[in-house]
């Protein structure tokens, strides 16, 4: 049951991260004179629409979300809607953390924003899929001992990691070395980005280990 | 010994605190500076010394030069002249150097290798410390005795073009000047000929006698691609244009019957194979130094160049020019220059020297008799007395001159040897006591980790294994080492340190205690490792469970820690802060979701609270918001989610309002906008929309009279700003004067001392008290009082822009003891780390930096009428600190005004002891590691002094803390 499992969400993850990958290629390959610094934006964009495309594939169509009680159209459309209100609305809730952190209001507020959109790709999306618009369930995976599935779990973690990684991100932005990535806010999307395919990484194997430790109640 | 967790605190950081001052007076040598303030005359040189006979002449020997050109090209490494780079780049330079009329020298300088020291040293002919760099911060200008000034003086005109360091350090002195600025670094032909281009004019015109130029272009090469970069040898053929354009215009076109012209080309540093200086290693501080005159015999061959100091040159241009010696000068005259001269001239110039040096040996060195060369220099003088009676009685033998060559030896060897004393004085780490001092902080810090369990335990009481010390063996050998290895320091030949001068008994009662101090922390270290094996048998699971909170609050303080290590972190030290609070805000509001949405099913839970409220109403305690402010449970759950979100925003509009730091510094921020003059009308409606809601927020606590009070003393706050000219007065008809508003400010410091009265009194009221309850309700509206009298005093201090920050700052207080830190039950650590967070930056909302130059000077000046130094350095130690000092008087009482405040207090004094340590002595072993990085002077030393403020700042809450816990001993 547990190997079943660990293998299923392992091989989603690949394909995550394999999405990564294609995502960073994707502008190098397409767009001329592109480069991670140059065109960061670009970059942003592709990995985050890579990532999106990747995950509503695998959960939604494979059918890993909750299965719905009610399968009408109307219903099924209400979702959709709901989940696109969710995603703006994170993506704008991210958006003030970041300027709460410091971020310029007015200038460059599209960088910060794309950020913004990074992240909820990374995290929000994530849950959307898993989850549905059900603020409920949300709650009760990032409270404590709220994990009910293998899923929820690996959700917790791959979504601390990004939020993480983006918080170290902002760590070098002080130093004085005059680098390219040290321009706002690719460390912050780079880390970001590290901190998702660790999350990725980690999460089975943090599973397998502690399999023995982990007991979910519901299940 | 058992000491309670508060007063063992405060042991430890006046332990720190004298380790700390020891530590500081090691690093910073002091500046050895003559006794006389004035600057030196030519009337004051000794007269000639002859014996038997009264001093004929005092007059000074004639100049040798007339003009003089100095070309000082910064960073220019000797082997970019005397090397092979030399020969390919500078070929007329060198030419000059190998056979034409000049003298050549390396020039060794003194780290700091920097530019503005070094043109200190060029000067002046001292050697300025680092606490000089950072205490003169303030005023730009050089006021020292120096070269330039005694120039000027006698009515040399001097023309200057280059970096406009040398613009700053004289103002007025110069005839013509033409600044270029050094902070582009990336410009590295701009700079150059900014100052080439004014060449041709000046050389052609004679209205100057001295001319100064200072090339930058080299210096930034070396910083953008190091010292074999394709870009110095173009750099290097410019260089030498010049000194060919130069040399032939003033030195070999000279009028016949004037002294000869001088040209002079030094560096005033070298740099690193990697470009950068600052250091001392041997190609930063070797530059060359050549003197090129017509006077100068001509070379046959080029021969290794001598070794000088860089700050001989000083003295030899002051005698070469017939100017005084500056009086602060240790270098000593380069002899080869003189060599034209008379035998009597000779004497004289090496007489003059000397008895600048000696003084100076005297006036800085109590110990002056010992020394070799001022007894030399004795010798030395009574020889050259008897030879010029030998001289004036007409002896013109060759026995004579013979004489006169031994005198001259005499007299080099004095000057080497006291210059020598002079210079060991300074430009050195006096090792022995910053190894003193930091042993004993690191002691300090590892004794307060390790008494950590026994601090924060529930007794809240260290047991100090004192008494077993003082018994056992190890403790009577490391005092018998340590006072061995202390003698074996002191008398070694080279030791000139603090912690020697130190009267005996003073040391060996700091070695004793110090040797103590090792021993008991051996014993504290064996026992609590006795402890963990006993508990490991009994228990394996580990009984530490920490929240999110808590790690975050660990990493906080570790990874503020580590990051002092970079001088960019140090420079933007503020963004750190703003980012730990910033995520401490997020962790807490995580933490209050959690406890109104998650465990609201546990329907115990809110029972239990619901009885807690009941409880607390029945008691009646000051802190139920639901009595205080009339607000319902439900919408205090609102009110409780929205406090981390108000907090937040709060401090984004705090961080717009003052930028600090370097990077962003220039950047316009609100403060500027307010200031602006146009906005005079919002800058005064934002003062007194703040000046109420301080009113409003401080005013719940305290007594009518104290109410009162504060209202009248704010009122007087907004009068004197008005006063001074920077709100407007709604009722000021007439357009009055500006003037100090001394009235006002004395106005408002009597309700401040009235205030802090009634609080005392009711302190010690309280103390007298019989009934426990009614004493304890006292000593909190004391305590409240006290607090209230220090927002009043802070409110009178802050500049009108800066009203918001105190308004913030108690807004968010009030909001956090009321729905946050009560209501989510953190502990007396977890509510001490969050305050000292808090305090850190509101330190740097107020708009300070780890810059001594943002400290507002100007705050010791209110209500005064002139400089009186006491109150103005207390005023401007209490505004700057005035962040953390506010929030840890809101610390003591909000946790005296808790119920189950027994222990709390001890607690977070430990805690805030340990949070000051733990920094301030990392810091200080990593200043230790990198004394001789490039922005030691410049970032690390003035953090370093703030550190040690800081520290002395939190020993005295401290203190206060102790002060509040000491009731709990005496009545239980």
């Amino acid at each position: 049951m547990w190997e079943v499992e660990i293998r299923g969400m392992a091989s989603a993850h690949a394909l995550l991260a394999g999405s990564v990958l294609v995502g960073s290629l994707m502008p190098a390959l397409t767009v001329e004179n592109s480069s991670v610094y140059g065109t960061h934006l670009v970059w942003l964009y592709s990995v985050s629409a890579c990532i999106a495309v990747v995950n509503i594939a695998v959960f939604w169509l494979l059918g890993i979300s909750p299965p719905t009680k009610k399968n009408t159209l109307s219903y099924k459309l209400s979702r959709l809607i709901r989940s696109c209100l969710y995603f703006l609305l994170s993506c704008l809730f991210f958006h003030t953390v970041v300027v709460l952190y410091g971020a310029p209001l007015l200038e460059s507020a599209l960088e910060t924003f794309s950020l913004a959109v990074l992240l909820s790709t990374l995290t929000t999306l994530r849950c959307l899929c898993m989850l549905g618009p059900n603020v409920q369930a949300w709650i009760r995976v990032f409270s404590r001992d709220g994990a009910m599935s293998v899923w929820d779990t690996s959700l917790q973690i791959t979504t601390g990691c990004s939020v993480v990684g983006a918080w170290l991100g902002a760590f070098p932005i002080p130093l004085d070395w005059d680098r390219p990535w040290q321009v706002w806010p690719i460390s912050c999307s780079l880390g970001a980005t590290g901190g998702f395919l660790t999350g990725l990484l980690a999460a089975p194997i943090w599973i397998r280990w502690h399999r023995k430790q982990l007991t979910y109640k519901l299940k | 010994m058992k000491l309670s967790s508060s007063v063992f605190a405060s042991f430890c950081l006046i332990t720190e605190l004298l380790g700390i001052a020891l530590f500081l007076r090691g690093f910073f040598p002091v500046p050895i500076k003559s006794s006389l303030s004035s600057k030196s005359k030519l009337s004051d040189l000794p007269a000639e010394p002859v014996v038997g006979s009264n001093p004929n002449s005092t007059k000074v020997p004639p100049p040798l030069f007339n003009r003089v050109v100095i070309v000082l090209i910064d960073a220019l490494r000797d082997d970019f002249v005397f090397g092979p780079s030399g020969k390919r780049f500078m070929p007329y330079t060198r030419n000059l150097v190998e056979s034409g009329s000049s003298h050549s020298f390396i020039a060794k300088a003194r780290p700091p290798t920097v530019t503005m020291p070094r043109i200190k040293a060029l000067t002046t002919g001292s050697i300025p410390g680092f606490i000089d760099v950072v205490l003169n911060l303030n005023s730009q200008a050089l006021l020292e005795d120096n070269l330039l000034w005694q120039a000027k003086n006698t009515g040399k005109r001097i023309i200057f073009y280059g970096d406009d360091t040398w613009v700053r350090l004289f103002p007025k002195h110069f005839l013509e000047y033409d600044g270029t600025t050094s902070f582009f670094v990336s410009d590295y032909t701009e700079v150059d000929n900014n100052v080439t281009r004014h060449l041709d004019s000046t050389l052609k015109r004679d209205d100057w006698d001295v001319l100064i130029l200072h090339y930058l272009g080299l210096d930034h090469i070396g910083h953008i691609s190091g010292p074999h970069s394709s870009l110095i040898g173009p750099k290097l053929l410019e260089m030498d244009d010049v000194m060919k354009k130069i040399h032939t215009s003033v030195i070999t076109t000279e009028a016949e019957g004037t002294l000869p012209n001088l040209l002079v080309l030094c560096g005033d540093h070298g740099m690193s194979e990697t470009g950068s200086h600052g250091g001392s290693s041997e190609a930063e501080v070797n530059t060359p130094l050549v003197l090129i005159s017509p006077a100068f015999p001509t070379k046959e061959d080029m021969g290794e160049p001598v070794v000088v100091e860089q700050v001989d040159l000083t003295p030899t241009l002051a005698l070469a020019l017939a100017l005084p010696i500056s009086q602060n000068s240790v270098g000593r005259l380069i002899p080869a220059v003189f060599e034209k001269a008379s035998l009597r001239e000779q004497l004289r110039y090496l007489h003059i020297n000397g008895h600048q040096l000696s003084s100076l040996l005297r006036d800085s060195n109590p110990g002056f008799h010992k020394e070799d060369g001022y007894e030399q220099f004795q010798m030395a003088e009574k020889a050259h007395g008897s030879w010029m009676k030998l001289y004036v009685e007409g002896n013109t033998s060759e026995v004579l001159s013979n004489i006169a060559k031994k005198v001259l030896k005499q007299y080099l060897e004095a000057l080497q040897a006291m210059s020598a004393a002079l210079s060991k004085q300074l430009g050195k780490y006096d090792m022995y006591s910053m190894m003193v001092g930091m042993s004993l902080i690191l002691q300090i810090l590892v004794l307060l980790l390790l008494a950590m369990p026994e601090a924060l335990s529930s007794a809240a009481c260290v047991d100090l294994p004192l008494a077993t010390t003082f018994v056992s063996l190890p403790f009577y050998l490391l005092v018998l080492l340590g006072s061995s290895v202390h003698v074996l320091v002191c008398t070694s030949s080279e030791a000139s340190c603090y912690f020697c001068s130190l009267p005996w008994l003073l040391a060996f009662a700091g070695i004793i205690f110090s040797s103590a101090l090792f021993c008991t922390l051996v014993a504290m270290a064996a026992r609590r490792a006795l402890k963990v094996d006993n508990k490991q048998t009994k228990t394996s699971s580990s009984e530490w469970t920490l929240t999110e909170l808590d790690v975050l609050l660990l990493i906080g303080t570790l990874g503020h820690t580590l990051s002092l290590a970079s001088s960019s972190f140090i420079e933007e030290e503020h963004q750190t802060w703003y980012f730990l609070l910033n995520t401490l805000c997020l962790a807490v509001f995580q933490d209050v979701c959690r406890k109104y949405f998650r465990e609201k099913r546990r329907t115990g839970e809110d029972e239990e609270s619901l009885l807690l409220l009941s409880t607390v109403e029945e008691k009646g305690a000051s802190f139920s918001p639901v009595t205080e402010l009339g607000v319902s449970a439900d919408s205090e759950k609102w009110l409780a989610l929205a406090t981390p979100l108000l907090t937040l925003a709060c401090c984004r509009m705090l961080r717009s309002l003052n930028q600090t730091g370097v990077q962003w510094a220039h950047l316009p921020d609100l403060s500027h906008w307010l200031n602006s003059g146009d906005h005079k009308v919002f800058l005064s409606l934002l003062s007194v929309l703040s000046l109420l809601l301080i009113f409003l927020l401080v005013q719940r606590h305290c007594s009518l009279v104290s109410k009162i009070a504060l209202a009248l003393g704010l009122l007087g706050v907004y009068s004197y700003r008005a006063a001074v000219g920077s709100v407007l007065f709604p009722w000021q008809h007439s357009a009055q004067a500006m003037s100090k508003g001394t009235g006002e400010a004395h106005f408002v410091y009597v309700f401040v001392l009235g205030i802090l009265f009634t609080g005392v009194k009711d302190l010690l009221q309280s103390q007298v008290m019989s009934s426990v309850v009614d004493g304890r309700r006292l000593k909190s509206r004391g305590l409240w009082e006290v607090y209230s009298g220090m927002v009043l005093l802070v409110a009178l201090l802050f500049r009108a822009h800066n009203l918001p920050t105190l308004a913030c700052c108690l807004l968010i207080q009030t909001l956090m003891a009321q729905f946050i830190w009560k209501r989510l039950h953190y502990d007396a650590a977890q509510t001490t780390i969050m305050h000292y967070w808090f305090g850190q930056a509101f330190f740097y909302f107020q708009g300070n930096s780890n810059n001594i130059a943002t400290v507002d000077i100007s705050v010791g000046f209110v209500g005064l009428e002139s400089y009186v130094e006491a109150p103005a350095v207390f005023l401007t130690a209490f505004s700057t600190y005035a962040g953390p000092l506010l929030w840890a008087c809101h610390l003591v009482c909000y946790l005296s005004s808790e119920r189950d405040r027994a222990v709390s207090l001890g607690h977070s004094s430990y805690c805030f002891a340990l949070l000051r340590s733990i920094p301030a002595v990392l810091y200080i072993m990593l200043v230790t590691a990198l004394r001789y990085h490039l922005f030691i002077w410049s970032v690390f030393s003035p953090k370093l002094l703030y550190e040690a403020m800081h520290t002395l700042v939190t020993m005295a809450v401290c203190l206060f803390f102790t002060f509040m816990d000491q009731d709990r001993t005496r009545r239980p």
